[in-house]
């Protein structure tokens, strides 16, 4: 069912309908000419999921408005946009956590390796998609357990500690913690540091080997220094798994990400490489968005 | 007059933000009307202090001059003098057994309602409805489930619960007791466990969800471990409130100080008999009891205060200890 009521939508005061003309380079952001993580052009890109015209309403307000676009393994894929556009509704509907919203409704289509997600087991879902959050909030149990936890059956303790060791230290590895760790993996992971907290949870998100990793603004608890590790990490990470990152950093975004959405108030705007988004978009309101005129 | 001063204290540098002040700088500045209410707030404060202090205190005195280690291990007696009364073996077992009893109901029980009110909640109308009635069970004087707990057991259906004479259903027993002795316990572990698991951040959840678990998993593998404290807390209160409940006791649990059981079952036939406890041996020693054997009172008085005591320190340690979430 469409939405019966869609909500008066605000536009910016444009100048002009025609897409935008766009001032080109250093003038319109200083940072596009920055060093970036990312070098040379993105290995072979795999297609993972796919949204196609996707809608989602928190009661009757609307936050995604017909979104579509692809999500491909071999690329980071960064949601920008200002507060409120959209973009974590977009991130959490990719595993269907908006369901535990209870007023949240969807129309439209997530594909995952071209199955309908809706057809999925959420629990099973959410293990090929695993997500991130902005808070660092490891479990109150040891950097083990955390790990661990991920990897068992539910709710039980099985397998032992002893099968498991070599899965937990690869997703550890994987998330460049292991060598801080390894000393003492019943560290109870609350006493890590924010930066370590937050490289656990990208690990117990490696746990499951998902094939989509869903971050949500990961570092915007974080200290530049530890910013840097884990940008560095989801740069290695996109050749593993497809990456999706929401942050309201556009230095962060430009410097990690292949692809870039802008969405503004619902809409995907602008969709295409960072290059281009950064350096030359097409859409005015993309253009003034990057270029800090508003958000 | 100062009442209307303004902040006078010395604030070095303007640029930084004014100092925090020693409560005394900043008290002789308040206005009038303020420093009677805090004369009035400390008055009150010292006041309910020394009450407490010399109750304790005065238990602490009177019990030490009148408890022998004879006390713990002899059961009561009747008789005129006090070396004819025995001990309180029997009570202290009876609180014992009572408390570990109603906890036995009590615990799971408040534990289950707490996680479904906080967790899922579902169906609302019927999480309200939970709401207000263990509001209302924590609110009803435990002289009023002693009245129920006795019409109740005398009905021939529970005649299993306590001693039965030519068809006629006692009600008293340790069964009856503890089971509403429970229902005192309920709320605090309810209210306990429920603040426990709603103190935990939302994204803490979804992080568990996040990764394919079940509510149920995520609940019992992360939510209930980090409310530890809390469950602990809620717990050891309940304890602390069922070893110190008196009406239900004396209506439930009868009148007899020594246990004194119904049937031949060994275990079976003490639970489904009388007894007593603590609260109730001080209540039939009191000055103003049967047995009126005050120093007897007093050393079992003593026994009480200190078992819910430590309890209080042990719920402090527990709520002290592990408090990490935001």
């Amino acid at each position: 069912m469409r939405f019966l009521h869609p909500p008066p939508v605000r536009r910016l005061p444009l100048t002009g309908e025609q897409p935008a003309t766009v001032v080109g380079g250093e003038a319109a952001n200083g940072f596009v000419s920055a060093p970036r993580r990312r070098v040379g052009a993105s290995p072979l890109a795999v297609e993972r999921m796919n949204v196609d015209q996707l809608s989602i309403a928190y009661g009757p307000k609307l936050a995604v408005d017909t979104v579509s676009l692809p999500i491909r393994q071999g690329e980071v894929l960064a949601l920008i946009g200002p507060s409120g556009c959209g973009k974590t509704t977009l991130l959490r509907s990719l595993n269907r956590l908006t369901e535990l919203t209870k007023t949240a409704s969807m129309k439209g289509r997530i594909t995952l390796d071209g199955v309908d997600t809706a057809t999925l087991e959420p629990t099973a879902l959410r293990r090929r998609v695993t997500m991130v959050f902005q808070q660092p909030n490891p479990f109150p149990m040891s950097v083990f357990d955390n790990v661990a936890y991920v990897l068992r059956e539910q709710a039980s303790r099985r397998p032992k500690k002893r099968v498991l060791h070599g899965a937990v230290a690869s997703a550890l590895e994987r998330a460049g913690l292991y060598d801080e760790v390894k000393g003492d993996l019943s560290h109870p992971a609350l006493r890590l540091s924010g930066g370590q907290q937050q490289r656990l949870c990208i690990a117990r998100a490696l746990a499951a080997d998902p094939e989509v990793l869903l971050l949500d603004e990961p570092c915007s608890a974080l200290d530049p220094q530890s910013t840097q590790v884990i940008e560095d990490l989801i740069v290695q990470l996109r050749e593993q798994v497809a990456v999706v990152i929401v942050t309201h950093n556009l230095q962060q975004a430009y410097r990690i990400a292949d692809y870039v959405a802008f969405m503004y108030l619902g809409e995907l705007v602008e969709y295409g490489p960072a290059d281009q988004v950064f350096g030359s978009p097409r859409e005015q309101r993309t253009a003034e968005y990057v270029s800090g005129g508003f958000g | 007059m100062s009442a209307a001063a303004p902040p006078a204290a010395p604030v070095p540098p303007p640029t930084e933000p004014a100092q925090r002040r020693s409560a005394r700088d900043s008290s002789a500045s308040w206005r009038l009307s303020d420093r009677i209410g805090l004369a009035f707030a400390w008055t009150l404060g010292i006041g309910f202090l020394i009450v407490t202090a010399a109750i304790v205190l005065y238990m602490m005195v009177q019990g030490l001059r009148f408890i022998r280690p004879a006390l713990f291990v002899t059961s009561p007696a009747a008789g005129f003098s006090e070396s004819e009364t025995g001990g309180f073996l029997d009570p202290l077992l009876g609180t014992i057994v009572v408390a570990a009893m109603a906890m036995a109901i009590a615990f799971p029980l408040g534990l289950a309602i707490a996680v479904w009110l906080s967790e899922y909640g579902r169906p609302s109308a019927l999480a309200r409805a939970t709401e207000s009635t263990v509001e209302m069970l924590a609110g009803t004087p435990s002289i009023v489930f002693a009245l129920f707990g006795t019409l109740l057991f005398e009905q021939g259906a529970l005649a299993l619960f306590s001693r039965t004479n030519d068809g006629v259903v006692y009600g008293r027993s340790f069964f009856a007791a503890a089971a509403m002795l429970s229902l005192v316990a309920l709320p605090l572990v309810v209210a306990n466990v429920r603040e426990g698991l709603q103190a935990i951040p939302g994204h803490v959840r979804e992080a568990s969800y996040a990764v394919g678990k079940t509510k149920l998993t995520t609940t019992r593998r992360v939510l209930l471990p980090a409310a530890r404290p809390s469950v602990v807390t809620g717990a050891m209160l309940g304890v602390g409130r069922i070893i110190g409940d008196t009406a239900i006791i004396v209506l439930l649990l009868g009148a007899t100080l020594r246990f004194n059981p119904a049937g031949d079952v060994p275990l079976l036939s003490e639970l489904r008999g009388t007894g007593s406890t603590l609260t109730s041996f001080v209540y039939a020693n009191a000055p103003t009891g049967e047995a009126n054997q005050p120093t007897k009172a007093y050393a079992a008085g003593f026994v009480l205060l200190s078992m819910v005591l430590l309890l209080n320190v042990a719920v402090d340690v527990a709520a002290r200890r592990g408090r990490r979430w935001r």
